[in-house]
Parts: C-alpha cells; sequence; structure tokens
C-alpha cells in the first residue's frame, strides 16, 4: 500500500468517528448513554427505532420531510431546465445579469429570510403545507440547479439541435426525447444537489411549519426540549435521517464529482 | 457561439417568477421593516435610517461581525489547503474511488441540526466520546460549555468535518480532468512533484477552487444551525456568530427594526465579499 493513500484513510476514519458514535448510540438505552463512556452498546436495544416506527408524531416527520423534500426537486428541476436551456443557447437582454442575480440569492442568509417567509406565506395560506417548505427552498436550489445543468447543457454541442430541426422534430420533442437523455448525468447530479440541500435544511422549514408538515428535524428539537434528554431516542432519530441522503448519493456516485466542475464560473 | 433570441426570456420566466416571489417579495418586508419601529399590534413608527446608523455604531454588533469574519477566515484557511491535498492523494481510478466518494459526502447530507446536536453529544465530558477521550484518556480539561477556546475549537473541527468534503469533491472533479499525457511530460522533463502540482494541477484546478471558495465563503458566513445547536452562541457570547445575534434580536426579543436593518448590512457584507473574491480570482480569465 503506498504511504500516500493514508491522508484519505485518515480522513474518513476521522468523518465515520462522530457517525459511528451516532449509531452505536442509538442502539443503547439512554440510561447506559448517561452512566458513562462505552464504546460499544452494553445492552443491545432496539427500544429506540421501536418508539420511532410506532409513534406517528415521530414517523410522520420523516413522511412529511420526503414529501417537501421530493417536491421541491420536481420544482427546482423543472423550472431550471428551460432557464438553463435559454442560458446556453441564447444570449438575450440582461442574461448575464439575471444570472449572477440568481446566483446571489444563495447568498442570502436564511436567518435574514425567516421571519418575511412566515408572513408571505401566511398571506398567501399556504402556512404549514408541504408546498410552502418546497417552494421556500426553491430560494437557493433554483440558482444552483440552474448553474449545474447550464454546465453540462454547454457540454452537448449545438449541432444537436440543429439536426433535430432540420429532421423535423419540434422543440418539445426534441427537448424530451433527445436532449434531455444526452444530459441525463447533469439531470441526476442537479436534482441530488437539490434534494441534498432541501433535506438537510431546518430554519425556514421549522418556520413555515406548525402541525401539518413538520420535517422531522424539528420534530427532533421538540423532543429534545420537552422530554429532557432522551439521547438514546434522539441518536435512532439522527440515524434514520442519514439513510435517505445515503441512498440518494449512492445512485449519483459515479456522477457526483461532475456536477459543479462543469458549471460555469 | 449563443445566438441572439430574446424568445429565451419565456424560458426564464418561470425560474424569475418563483425565485422573485421567494426573494423579492421578502427582501421588500425587510427594508419594510428596517426605517420602522413597532411595538406590536402591526402598529408602525416611521424611523428613516436610525436603525441603521445605531448598528454601525453598536459595539455588539461590531464583535458579531468580528467573530463571523474570524470564523469564516480559520474555516478557509483550514479547509481549502485540507480539501486540497486530500483530492491530490486520492486513487484516481479503481473500485475505491465510488467508496472514497460516498462516504466523503455523507456528512453532507446529514440535517443541519442533526449535525449540532451529534457533535454537542460527541463532545459532552465524560459521556461523548471527543469528551470522554480528551479529558479522561489524555488528562486535558476540554469543556466546551465552560471555555470559551474550547467551544471555538469546537465549532471549527465540526465545520471542517461537515465541509472539507465539498472542497475534496470539487477540486478531485478538477484533478481527473487532466489528461494522462500532461503528467507524462512532466515526468519526460523530469519536473518535481511541487512543479506538477504548481504548472499542471494547480491551474487545472482553479475554476472548480473558485467556486469552492465561493460556496465555502457564502456558507460559512451564513451559517447558523449547527453552531447554535451546538454552542447556542456560548459560553457567554463567545460564539454568537452574526446570524446567531440576528436571529437572537428579530425572534427572541422580536426588534423587528433593527433586526431588519442587520439583515440587510449583512446581507451587502456577503454580496461585497463574494463578489471581491470572484472578481479577484477570474480577474485574468478573460481577455
Amino acid at each position: 500500500m503506498k504511504k500516500r493513500s493514508l491522508i484519505p484513510i485518515l480522513y474518513i476514519a476521522f468523518l465515520m468517528l462522530p457517525i459511528y458514535w451516532l449509531v452505536s448510540m442509538s442502539f443503547k438505552t439512554t440510561n447506559e448513554i448517561l452512566s458513562g463512556f462505552s464504546l460499544f452498546p452494553r445492552t443491545f436495544t432496539l427500544e429506540n427505532y421501536k418508539v420511532i416506527f410506532t409513534d406517528p408524531t415521530w414517523y410522520w416527520g420523516y413522511i412529511n420531510s420526503i414529501i417537501y423534500v421530493s417536491l421541491n426537486t420536481v420544482i427546482s428541476i423543472c423550472v431550471a431546465l428551460p432557464a438553463a436551456y435559454a442560458f446556453s443557447r441564447y444570449r438575450f437582454l440582461g442574461d448575464k445579469q439575471l444570472f449572477f442575480w440568481l446566483l446571489t440569492n444563495r447568498m442570502a442568509p436564511a436567518a435574514v429570510f425567516a421571519l418575511p417567509f412566515f408572513q408571505l406565506y401566511s398571506a398567501v395560506g399556504l402556512f404549514d403545507t408541504h408546498l410552502a417548505v418546497a417552494l421556500a427552498h426553491c430560494l437557493f436550489n433554483i440558482p444552483l440547479a440552474v448553474w449545474i445543468l447550464e454546465g453540462f447543457m454547454r457540454g452537448v454541442p449545438k449541432e444537436l439541435d440543429e439536426t433535430a430541426y432540420v429532421d423535423g422534430y419540434s422543440f418539445p420533442r426534441f427537448f424530451v426525447t433527445i436532449f434531455l437523455p444526452s444530459i441525463k448525468a447533469g439531470v441526476g447530479v442537479a436534482a441530488f444537489f437539490c434534494f441534498m440541500f432541501s433535506w438537510v435544511e431546518l430554519l425556514l422549514a421549522k418556520t413555515l411549519t406548525a402541525v401539518e408538515a413538520k420535517p422531522i428535524a424539528a420534530t427532533m428539537t421538540k423532543t429534545a426540549s420537552s422530554a429532557g434528554y432522551e439521547l438514546g431516542l434522539l441518536a435512532a432519530a439522527g440515524t434514520l435521517t442519514i439513510i435517505p441522503g445515503a441512498i440518494v448519493i449512492y445512485f449519483v456516485r459515479n456522477y457526483i464529482a461532475k456536477g459543479f466542475a462543469l458549471g460555469r464560473v | 457561439m449563443r445566438t441572439h433570441n430574446q424568445k429565451a426570456w419565456f424560458f426564464v420566466l418561470p425560474v424569475l417568477l418563483l425565485v422573485a416571489f421567494n426573494a423579492l417579495i421578502p427582501m421588500m418586508t425587510v427594508v419594510n421593516y428596517s426605517v420602522q419601529e413597532t411595538f406590536g399590534n402591526n402598529v408602525f413608527f416611521w424611523e428613516g435610517l436610525r436603525w441603521f446608523q445605531e448598528l454601525l455604531n453598536s459595539d455588539r454588533f461590531h464583535a458579531a461581525l468580528g467573530r463571523q469574519f474570524l470564523f469564516t477566515g480559520i474555516i478557509l484557511a483550514v479547509e481549502i489547503p485540507l480539501g486540497i491535498i486530500i483530492a491530490l492523494a486520492m486513487p484516481r481510478k479503481g473500485m475505491w474511488v465510488p467508496v472514497c466518494l460516498v462516504l466523503m459526502a455523507l456528512p453532507m447530507l446529514i440535517p443541519w441540526n442533526v449535525v449540532g446536536a451529534m457533535w454537542n453529544i460527541f463532545t459532552l465530558p465524560r459521556i461523548g466520546m471527543l469528551g470522554y477521550f480528551m479529558n479522561d484518556v489524555l488528562g486535558v480539561h476540554y469543556d466546551m460549555t465552560q471555555n470559551p477556546t474550547a467551544a471555538w475549537i469546537t465549532i471549527v473541527i465540526m465545520d471542517v468535518w461537515h465541509w472539507t468534503s465539498l472542497v475534496v469533491l470539487l477540486c478531485y472533479a478538477g484533478l481527473v480532468s487532466i489528461p494522462d499525457a500532461y503528467y507524462q511530460a512532466a515526468k519526460i522533463d523530469g519536473a518535481s512533484g511541487w512543479a506538477v502540482f504548481r504548472h499542471i494541477q494547480l491551474p487545472k484546478m482553479k475554476q472548480v477552487l473558485t467556486i469552492a471558495i465561493l460556496l465555502r465563503f457564502m456558507d460559512s458566513f451564513n451559517i447558523y444551525t449547527e453552531p447554535f445547536v451546538l454552542t447556542g452562541g456560548g459560553p457567554g457570547n463567545s460564539t454568537t456568530l452574526l446570524s446567531i445575534d440576528l436571529v437572537k434580536i428579530a425572534l427572541g426579543q422580536f426588534d423587528l427594526g433593527p433586526a431588519a436593518a442587520m439583515s440587510l448590512i449583512y446581507f451587502a457584507v456577503t454580496l461585497l465579499v463574494s463578489w471581491l473574491f470572484y472578481t479577484l480570482m477570474t480577474k485574468d480569465d478573460e481577455p
């Protein structure tokens, strides 16, 4: 084994340590966690997971999160596709300024928008719906999706479009049957990043929901404060939040590195 | 070449409407608050630029802004070089590549409050893994709820843990795009490892590094959830970063006017620094 492969191995070990700790804690009873340090669970228990899977306030948190994250990913990709196509193929009045303005929306701290968002979505009657969170997350996901997709689309030669027109394809038919398949890696990567940023965001999701659409992360903070520190339960809930991301990343593992590399700066 | 076509605006319109709905309306609300005073019940009084003046002269704001710049500075100084080193050391092909990438991306996929909570438990003295190791095995007194230095080290390590992988992934993407021929040419010329890095790898990584630095700057400058859950801004105010202070004022004390003024200054600072980075790093790209 070469010496330099030691660096990634050490780094990955460092990354896995807190995750291992979380997972191992989720199989312990809260009493064992509080009684002192133990590397492996002494009394292995599935009790924490049982609570989560049987209590609706817990498992609905996951369902709510997955609903608005999926909704957001679909909306972001659908509106970003034509926009990215326009940026990659055409020059039009204000295109550069528009592109930069889109990116600036990623720079706005979510903390700034929390209260106005609450008022805005209450005013339009969407408060405490999945749609509200999905739309709010568009603020930072659409610019990102446009950015990534535009990079991938620029890699497709323009001759493809022209040949399709000569062959008599209408624009929508060309876009769906020829163009989309040729950038499907880009769509995958963009969808992955939308999923990721929507899944991990909490501040806006929490501000825009109360009961009906409450995300899992908010359920966790509530439990932490109301029932004292149920550490075992919290660890189990935390462990379960890693799983959807891990599943999604497995599907795009070969493309993920390319995602940003192709985007224009 | 891209062709001129004003009809392209129709393609951009949905994005424009959605983002404008989310960005412009809340921004106008914030601007509106920033020039008024309220005592509740939706009664507002015109205050002009008072909040801005007060804020720019406030020690509390200066302190929070200073802490924010310190934090972001440390984060960039640690994560960017570390990310480059790890990306350089990673294998270029083979079965381990996807395994490495998936494992490395894992921390980025954990909800931010869970990240804060898991690090909080991880560092608890006596029962957390790191806390136990430091206090009981190494005998170093380490308690981030009492010691500001320990709290700072903890939030920095947490962020390094959370986000260095983004830099690694980006740099790695830049590195794998270098054709083998470049390395062979360097070998024939007898170039040193440093020369290969300086003249082949670094220029090829420049574009992705720009993105990495910009993203890491924006996200670490706007960081809220993780340090809030981890330390709550304490002990004292030692880890109260700008956004934590902002939420304290806006939602804790419900001082909407000052909070809105602070939001605007905050956003302006982020925008300005991002623009500076962007111009500096891309200035010799185009003729």
